[in-house]
């Protein structure tokens, strides 16, 4: 079922992204700028991202804050248009939203699920009214007998009772909320679920239920995921393949053993490095200083180079392409180079 | 004799639905140059353990029983300009937000001056050049130049740098760190809590080191201890409480996080959630999640009881009278 | 159903907090007195003091039932023209009443309508609209009321005009208060615009408009029922203005203002209640709403932290 990038398959990926580029304009005001003298300001928050998906697998993406997977995430699910590059579902280009009937059939087999459980329902709305928003746009049942059937039953897939249809949000814990979340994700019955970092605001012991909850329904019903997360731990859970993405660029992609045994990029090995101890093994951590830079004003050349150990003239001159190397995709010039 | 010595402290607060018990019989001490986790999930009160230490309690919460002991002297029920001495003196404070933690419309050369010179006797440019060694010792460069930055100018890392800075400006005896590097990067992460453990050998300085993350606890703590519902569940050495932990509760929380060098199909969780402060139940807080509950489980609630691991207390009655011969780890 | 709900509501913070506020108690108790009498006017008073044929000229200037020569038929006395000054009270309540809730209603649907959109879509629509939002806040509400009302007299026939006065009245203290309305909602609608419940609702291809009508009008009503608690005060002294001032309600169906307007020329000459009363009952009314609004909106500050 794992396929390491770069192998063909029969059949073409449940998802493709090739080329993916989200520009910002996030210039002030046209009179403020007249005034001020000030120039377009763009911000590159994703560029030239390319990956595949295959059905049944799921992808992690990992990074820091400012990496762009958020935007990843959104543009793949339509709520931004890409600046550049394609995106393609089933071997199919997908356009962006609300245009013609075939994007309706591929909206309803695409659906996604937020990080915050307090912001990513409506306060006012009831649970059964939350989940069944999606049945209703896509009219996938009618009469509201049928409609609450199908929630009832929803809400018991997700490990809580038909009567918690009647509570409002705020009734209901974080980890309560994630669920009712998942429960409306799956209500239109999708293949492709994008998981904006949905257990990040939980709890340990409420994020390993809601992990489980997640594999058992990807077991059971075949989704596929795009997992987004800052936390490597609960990457190497529930990945098959692990992108790791720096200030918009892809920088390493690989199957998870791979990625985690023997990572190529310096920023997936710092990465790896500030991953905590929880074995008690007293390995000395060497944290690299530094800081993500500012996404508006991005270093020269290799976005990492001012942090990375390995770096030379090369690095702050031209940005590295992704490349592959043994089972590895990666985007470095020390790696390509072999100077590591 | 322990730098801090805290005694069956009971934080409530008063609500129109009764009385809610935040901090429920907590005791503990810390000596000088040690490091204390406390670490529980959200809602098991140990910010408010924290704020009722450093006495910055909101109303209408109050330390209802207990007493909290500094440097063998009575600092809970102070006067407020008392305790205003100490704090900011004797105990720092670190919060989790840095952009909330500082004043954006001063300079953060302001701000640690005006610290400083409320606390000790310095001249104006004597109080500067000090902030300029802490900024220095918190690894700001160019710290000569960056003292009339504003806050906004800095990034979040930068910005909790100065937050430690701003901390360590009276050289307290005690730190007081709620949640410090939960709103920072990874990486940035584990900068911060190498600085503070550095800092905390370089002076002497006790920290209280408040945080859900077991990560960040495992990297900086000495002495651990597990709060559940208000309550203390469990203490003990760092290595000892996370490889070996006694009460069932840590035993659960070891179990559900995942580790890169285990790789399990299934993360082992604890059914339920923890009871909200006006649901507690009797007897053990957290008997009905429990696997190894007895009947007086149910009824009577556990004291810290010796498990056999020298330092290693546990509040479970499995401990009572199998003491050594149970508490299975991981 | 109705018992649940009435069960939600008192078992609500807000309602919690209303009963411990006895000012709050006592100006809504206040608030429901002058509702109930202004509805109830034409079975509690003895007769309709705006008929003409019931009036009886005998009975003018009859002072207050405490005072000497007063009798308990007019409990507050009498006007230069026979009319129960209590009568004519519960019968002005009701214009101003009516004006203070019709105009509010009338600035909130269009002050909530353009501040949505406003923020919703942003850009250069959002730019013009608070531009035009931030150029009628610089002219007082009561000038533009009396400039609206001014234009519409010039320009209806005569004929029209006593009939629809009161359309008119509404119509330009109305437009007068829809800039606050449109300006709160607009941050309301910025701030819930961005939360992931809307984001979901667009990954299914909701329809803008629907998602503002059925997501961001519910959540961002709440500051608009405070500003429109105070607004309703508002409205109700800018109508009395207009009517004191002769150009509000005409005088076939007078409003508090304009009793006090009449009773402006007896003030001095030792009758002085046909003023003072209805002096006193537009104080009441204003300051019971206000006080309701004071409360509401310190209710949901917190709350809204």
């Amino acid at each position: 079922m794992t396929e390491t990038a770069g192998n063909g398959a029969a059949s073409p990926p449940l998802l493709e992204v090739r080329g993916l580029s989200k520009y910002f304009d996030i210039s002030r005001s046209w009179l403020k700028r007249i005034l001020t003298g000030q120039p377009r300001m763009v911000l590159n928050a994703v560029d030239g991202v390319s990956f595949k998906i295959e059905r049944g697998e799921t992808f992690g993406l990992v990074g820091e804050s400012g990496c762009g997977k958020s935007t990843v995430a959104r543009v793949v699910v339509g709520l931004y248009h890409p600046t550049r590059g394609e995106i393609l579902f089933e071997g199919r280009k997908m356009h962006g939203r609300s245009r013609g009937t075939m994007q309706a059939q591929v909206d309803c087999r695409m659906q996604m699920i937020f990080q915050d459980p307090y912001a990513s329902m409506d306060p006012r709305w009831r649970v059964r009214n939350i989940i069944a928003e999606p049945i209703r746009a896509f009219k996938l049942a009618k009469g509201r007998s049928a409609i609450r059937q199908r929630v009832a039953e929803l809400l018991v897939q997700v490990g809580l009772s038909p009567q918690d249809g009647e509570k409002y949000p705020h009734e209901f814990s974080g980890g309560q909320r994630q669920r009712i979340s998942i429960a409306r994700a799956l209500s239109i019955n999708p293949d492709f679920l994008v998981c904006d970092e949905p257990t990040s605001a939980l709890d340990v012991s409420v994020q390993a239920q809601i992990l489980n909850l997640m594999k058992e329904l990807q077991r059971r019903l075949g989704l596929t995921y795009l997992f987004i997360s800052h936390n490597l731990a609960v990457i190497h859970h529930v990945s098959d393949q692990v992108g790791v993405m720096y200030l918009g660029r892809l920088c390493e992609v690989a199957a998870k053993r791979t990625l985690f045994n023997r990572p190529q990029h310096p920023y997936t090995r710092l990465l790896l490095d500030t991953v905590p101890d929880l074995d008690m093994t007293n390995r000395q951590r060497q944290p690299v200083g530094g800081e993500v830079p500012n996404p508006i004003n991005p270093p020269p050349g290799c976005a990492f180079h001012p942090r990375c150990p390995d770096a030379f003239d090369r690095c702050s001159i031209e940005a590295p392409q992704v490349r592959s190397s043994e089972e590895t995709l990666v985007a470095c010039h020390a790696v390509e180079e072999g100077l590591q | 004799m322990s730098l801090l010595d805290v005694e069956h402290l009971r934080v409530e607060f008063p609500t129109r639905h009764g009385v809610l018990v935040a901090v429920d019989d907590v005791s503990f001490s810390i000596d000088e140059g040690e490091v204390l986790g406390v670490v529980g999930e959200s809602g098991a009160g140990k910010s408010i353990t924290g704020l009722a230490i450093i006495g910055l309690l909101e109303r209408p919460g109050r330390i209802a029983r207990g007493t909290i002991r500094f440097e063998a002297q009575k600092i809970n029920g102070l006067p407020k300009e008392a305790m205003r001495r100490i704090r900011g003196a004797k105990i720092g404070a670190i919060f989790q937000d840095p952009l909330t933690s500082l004043n954006p419309l001063y300079t953060i050369g302001r701000q640690l001056v005006e610290t400083i010179t409320t606390h000790n006797d310095l001249t104006l440019s004597q109080a500067r050049g000090r902030a300029i060694d802490l900024l220095n010792e918190v690894g700001i460069s160019a710290a000569d130049r960056r003292i009339d930055s504003y806050p906004h100018e800095f990034s979040g890392g930068m910005r909790q740098r100065v937050v430690v800075a701003l901390a360590l400006c009276a050289n307290p005896r005690l730190i007081i760190a709620d949640e410090p590097t939960t709103a920072l990067d990874v990486s940035i992460q584990a900068q911060i809590i190498a600085l503070l453990k550095r800092l905390c050998r370089d002076h002497r300085t006790a920290i209280i080191l408040i945080t859900h993350d077991m990560g960040v606890i495992a990297e900086m703590a000495d002495r651990v201890a597990v709060m559940y519902a208000g309550r203390f569940t469990e203490i003990g050495p760092l290595r000892d409480v996370i490889k070996s932990p006694k009460h069932p509760y840590t035993v659960g929380l070891m179990n559900s996080i995942p580790i890169i060098s285990h790789e399990i199909e299934e993360l082992p969780h604890i059914n339920g959630s923890m009871p909200r402060l006006h649901e507690i139940p009797p007897g053990c807080a957290f008997n009905p999640r429990c696997s190894r509950a007895v009947e007086r489980c149910r009824v009577e609630r556990p004291d810290f009881m010796p498990t056999g691991n020298p330092g290693q207390m546990a509040s479970c009655w499995v401990f009572d009278k199998e003491i050594g011969n149970d508490g299975n780890g991981r | 159903m109705i018992g649940g709900w009435l069960r939600r509501v008192i078992d609500h913070d807000i309602f919690y907090s209303f009963t411990r506020s006895p000012v709050t108690v006592l100006a809504a108790l206040m608030t429901l007195v002058i509702l109930i009498s202004s509805i109830l006017a034409p079975c509690l008073t003895p007769h309709d003091p705006f008929n003409p044929a019931s009036l009886n000229i005998m009975d003018a200037f009859t002072p207050p039932v405490w005072v000497e020569g007063g009798m308990w038929k007019f409990p507050l006395g009498t006007d230069d023209q026979g009319r129960d000054i209590l009568a004519t009270i519960m019968y002005g309540n009701r214009i101003s009443l009516i004006v203070g809730f019709l105009s509010v209603i009338f600035s909130i649907v269009i002050g909530v309508t353009l501040g949505m959109v406003s923020g919703y879509i942003g850009g250069w629509l959002d730019a013009v609209i608070m531009r035009l939002a931030d150029a009628q806040l610089t002219i007082p509400s009561i000038l533009i009321a009396l400039m609206v009302d001014g234009i519409a007299r010039v320009s209806l026939p005569r004929e029209l005009q006593n009939e629809i006065a009161v359309y008119v009245l509404i119509f330009s203290i109305g437009i007068a208060a829809w800039p606050q309305y449109a300006r709160v909602t607009r941050s309301g609608t910025m701030v819930e615009k961005n939360k992931e419940y809307i984001a979901a609702a667009r990954v299914i291809n909701v329809h803008p408009v629907m998602i503002m009508l059925r997501h961001i009008i519910p959540n961002v009503m709440g500051p608009n029922l405070v500003l429109a608690t105070i607004g309703v005060a508002l409205a109700i002294i800018i109508e009395a203005t207009l009517s004191f001032l002769g150009v509000g309600v005409p005088p076939t169906t007078p409003s508090l203002g304009t009793l006090i307007r009449i009773g402006n020329d007896f003030l001095f000459s030792g009758e002085w209640w046909i003023t003072i009363f209805p002096v006193v009952a537009l104080i009441v009314l204003v300051l019971s709403v206000n006080l309701i609004g004071d409360w509401l909106r310190d209710t949901f500050n917190p709350k809204l932290r």
